[in-house]
Formats: structure tokens, C-alpha cells, sequence
């Protein structure tokens, strides 16, 4: 079928909307993840959201709802355990992951019946977006723009060097929660789309790829989002042709891009 | 006249209840200029962080006679990430925030400022770099120059002297004594030789701090204050005799 074609149905519509709406956020997110290297600690609220995820089915109520509470808490705990460094911070990571992952593996396991989509949460399913999803990507979409529009510099300069900042009297602890609490709802949203195993790459690749060409966190924000959305659309387009899932084709394209990019600088 | 700009007293301070430093008072004055000097973890660093409020005592007290803000800090250089997507130019303007506010102020604005900054520790050229294409003397510049640009009453310095080339070591020194006729310095360094004619004073740091109102220190004195660092000598050149101090 022709791409165009695909805009007729209204699972591809919502699908597209979705593309969109993460490849902005994301790409912002992922900008101050990859600039803060926090990548791990990304990984850490990713896979305790499971928790979340199993806890919902057991209770009958929307797991992507539960996955939220449980990554907000999974992420403030993380940053406060980190801060007051009462583990090692790689340690604590390890701990909240993997206690996240068997939560949701317990109750996943209790709930009479089966869980439907389970698969969809642990790969994703851009496919199966709903409105009430788009809903919430546009809210989040909106807060996390607006948020780095208005901060943008604070943001920047707090994350290049934290104890400047804060004798320069910016509320450095403060603006650290909001931004990890911003980093979980991204995450959680996400895994609508790449799941939990794959999720991380929306975070990441583009915001390296982007990197080949330019230094600014700016540029790479910009070029995350536009990397990231081609990427989507492309690997939804091709995941709907060859008939294979989308979240893994999306993923595909993402490296592919990156490949290319190097390619191009190397040749260039 | 009261010139007083902190004043810490009896502060006894470290990290998770593991003390670093211990009744430890000192005062700084306008137009002071003390090298602080001491062994490694001997607590220079925490010394600062309690001046500069990032960290609070255990005990003691530390009064402000201006504001926090009117501090200018630069931080030791190795802490820094290079591969951070951030510019020279963009370094030193996060060096005029003042508040969370501050963050949606214009850039555009400041960039006669911060120009003018670039200029005075000559890496104007360099503004566009990001921080990862400088060298550890030109990173130590753009550092200098974040430090300054809000114009403090009180500079604080840590370790301003490594990774330099002597070319920026001796322009370093020359700009610190041109700023010092305006505000008071605090310099953290391991190597006091070539820093002393330059100092007016010395505060040897280790777990105490023992405060010597002159930039001459000798090796007995030193050893009273049981301070076990290098001794440099110094002439006309700064010219270094280094002598290991037994613990």
C-alpha cells in the first residue's frame, strides 16, 4: 500500500500522532539524559516501571497507570538514595531495575486469567495507540517543551556543573526532582511505543546521532526530534509492509540512521 | 571601617558524619589575597564548599557580610565532563544567573559582557568551541572568566594552577593582582612557590587550619602547623627547591 494511503485508517493516524508527539519529547529528554549521563539510571525507571505494569493487571486497573506511579517512585528514590549516597549510585540502580522487574513478574503471575498486551508493554505497539494515550502524550508533550523553553538556560548550566549553579542561587535539588519526575513520565509514555526492553534507544541514538553534527544542546535536541520522527515513521512504514513489529523496526531505523550518519561524516 | 566579607568560627565540617575539617575560624577581608595551602584530603576543598554554602557545618557558624552571590568561584577543572554539548561562550554566561529567573534573561544581551570578559583572559576567539576542543589552559581560562564576569567582592579558586601552561600561569597571576585591587582572593593551591609574591597571606589547612599573616612560611613553621607539603623557595623567577615532607 502507499504511505499516504495509510493516513485513511485510523490506527495510523493515532500511530503518526504518536511518532510525533515522542520524538519531541523524547528528543528533548533524551538530550539532558545523554548530556548528564544518565542513561543508566534512564534504564533503572524503565524496567522498575514493570512493577507498575504487573500491579495494574492485578488490580484491574490501566497498567500504563501503574507503570507511571511506579516510575515517578523509582526515579525520586533513585535521585534522593544518589544524592544522600547511600549506596553506590550504580548499585542502587541495579536494585530498583531488578525489584521493579519482580514486582511485575509476581503479580503478573497472581492475576487470574492472562494479561492481555503484556507483549506490548515489554516491545511496544505504536499501533495500538489509543486517544486517551494521545491525550496524555500531548499533555507531557506540552509540559516538557514549555518547561526547557522557559528554563533552558538554567537547565544547560545546572547540568554542565550542579554546585555553580547552585552558588549562583539556583534551586538546584528542586529543579533535579521536577527534571527526573519529567525524565519517568517520558519514559513511561514511551513504552507505548518501543516497550520496556527497547525503550531506551528512543532516548539515546537520535541524541548521538545528532551529536555527529553538532555540539549544542540545542542542535542536538532539534536534531533528535527530527531524527527521531523520520525514524518512526519510516520504521512504521516499513514494519507495516514487511509485516513485522513496529517497535523493532523503529529501532532498526533509528541505527540505521546512525550508521548513516557516520558514514556521511567519515565520507564528508 | 568594618571590611569584613566572612567570617567562619569554630566550623567543624566534613561529609556523612565523617569530619574533614574541625575548629577551623578564619576571616576575610576586602582585598584580602589568602593562599590556602595543605596536604591532599587535608580539607581544602571542604573548606571552600563551606564558604561558598554548599555544604553545612556539623557545627560552628559562618556569617556573610555580603551577599553569597558576590562570590565568584572557580571549581577544579578535572570535575568537568568534556564531552558536555556546551560552549566556551555559554560557560561563562551561566556565570551571570542569579536565580532560577535568571534562566529565561536573554543570551543576546550579555554578549557585550561576556565579549569583554573573553577578552580580559584572551580566548575571545575561542567562544564558539565547546568545551571539549580546549586545552586544560584554555578550559582554566573559561573557568577564570565564568568566575568574574558577575563581578564579586570575593574570588574563590581552586587549584587554578593545574593543567596550565606557564604562559597562562604568569598572565593568571597578573590578573588576579590587577582584580585584587577591587576584591579578595582565596586561592587554593599545592603549589604555594610561585603564588607567594603575590599573596598577602597564608592559611595552612590540615584538619585545622592555622592562619599565617604573611606570604613567607618557612619549613619549621610549616611543621608546627603540621602541614606536610612541598617547600618551594622563591626568587626573582619563581624557582622551585622541593623538599618531600615526612607525615
Amino acid at each position: 500500500m502507499e504511505f499516504f494511503g495509510l493516513f485513511e485508517y485510523g490506527f495510523f493516524r493515532n500511530a503518526f500522532s504518536a511518532a510525533f508527539l515522542m520524538s519531541v519529547t523524547c528528543g528533548i529528554i533524551g538530550t539532558y539524559i545523554v548530556a548528564r549521563r544518565m542513561v543508566f539510571i534512564s534504564g533503572g525507571i524503565t524496567h522498575a516501571s514493570f512493577g507498575g505494569v504487573g500491579i495494574g493487571y492485578f488490580l484491574g486497573v490501566p497498567p500504563i497507570a501503574g507503570a507511571a506511579v511506579f516510575a515517578v517512585i523509582a526515579a525520586l528514590t533513585t535521585e534522593n538514595l544518589t544524592r544522600r549516597k547511600v549506596l553506590r549510585n550504580d548499585s542502587i540502580i541495579a536494585i530498583t531495575w531488578s525489584l521493579g522487574m519482580a514486582i511485575g513478574i509476581i503479580f503478573v503471575y497472581l492475576t487470574p486469567g492472562y494479561a492481555p498486551n503484556l507483549m506490548s508493554f515489554l516491545f511496544g505497539s505504536i499501533i495500538t495507540v489509543t486517544l486517551a494515550d494521545l491525550i496524555f502524550m500531548i499533555a507531557l508533550t506540552a509540559t516538557v517543551s514549555l518547561f526547557f523553553m522557559a528554563f533552558y538556560r538554567t537547565i544547560l548550566y545546572l547540568s554542565f556543573d550542579e554546585q555553580f549553579a547552585k552558588t549562583r542561587g539556583i534551586p538546584v535539588m528542586l529543579m533535579n526532582y521536577l527534571l527526573i519526575v519529567l525524565v519517568a513520565l517520558t519514559i513511561v509514555l514511551s513504552i507505548r511505543i518501543a516497550g520496556i526492553i527497547l525503550v531506551l534507544s528512543l532516548l539515546t541514538i537520535p541524541q548521538n546521532t545528532a551529536n555527529l553534527f553538532t555540539n549544542r544542546f540545542g542542535g542536538i535536541i532539534i536534531g533528535s526530534i527530527i531524527i527521531g520522527f523520520l525514524s518512526s515513521v519510516i520504521g512504521l512504514y516499513v514494519s507495516y509492509v514487511l509485516n513485522i513489529p513496529s517497535g523493532a523496526t523503529i529501532i532498526f531505523t533509528l541505527v540505521v540512521m546512525y550508521l548513516s550518519g557516520r558514514l556521511i561524516k567519515f565520507v564528508a | 571601617m568594618n571590611n569584613l566579607q566572612i567570617e567562619l568560627k569554630q566550623v567543624t565540617a566534613g561529609y556523612q558524619g565523617h569530619t574533614v575539617l574541625e575548629d577551623v575560624s578564619l576571616s576575610i577581608r576586602h582585598q584580602d589575597f589568602i593562599g590556602v595551602i595543605g596536604p591532599n584530603g587535608g580539607g581544602k576543598t571542604t573548606l571552600l564548599r563551606v564558604l561558598l554554602g554548599l555544604i553545612k557545618p556539623f557545627s560552628g557558624t559562618v556569617h556573610y557580610h555580603i551577599s553569597r552571590k558576590e562570590i565568584g568561584y572557580l571549581p577544579q577543572i578535572s570535575q568537568f565532563d568534556d564531552q558536555f554539548p556546551i560552549t566556551v561562550h555559554e560557560v561563562v554566561h551561566s556565570g551571570l544567573l542569579t536565580g532560577i529567573r535568571s534562566g529565561v534573561l536573554k543570551h543576546r544581551s550579555c554578549n557585550a559582557r561576556i565579549e569583554e570578559i573573553l577578552d580580559s583572559v584572551g580566548i575571545r576567539a575561542l567562544q564558539n568551541r565547546s568545551i571539549g576542543e580546549l586545552s586544560g589552559g584554555e578550559l582554566q581560562r573559561t573557568m577564570l572568566a565564568r568566575a568574574i564576569i558577575s563581578s564579586p567582592r570575593l574570588l574563590v579558586l581552586d587549584e587554578p594552577n593545574t593543567y596550565v601552561d606557564n604562559k597562562f600561569e604568569i598572565e593568571l597571576y597578573a590578573i588576579l593582582k590587577e582584580l585584587n585591587k577591587t576584591l579578595s582572593i582565596l586561592l587554593v593551591s599545592h603549589d604555594i612557590g610561585t603564588i607567594s609574591p603575590y599573596i598577602k597571606s597564608i592559611a595552612c589547612v590540615n584538619r585545622r587550619l592555622h592562619y599565617h599573616p604573611s606570604n613567607e612560611i618557612s619549613e619549621e613553621q610549616l611543621k608546627v602547623y603540621n602541614c606536610p607539603i612541598e617547600i618551594i623557595s622563591h626568587g626573582q623567577i619563581p624557582h622551585r627547591i622541593i623538599k618531600e615532607h615526612q607525615q
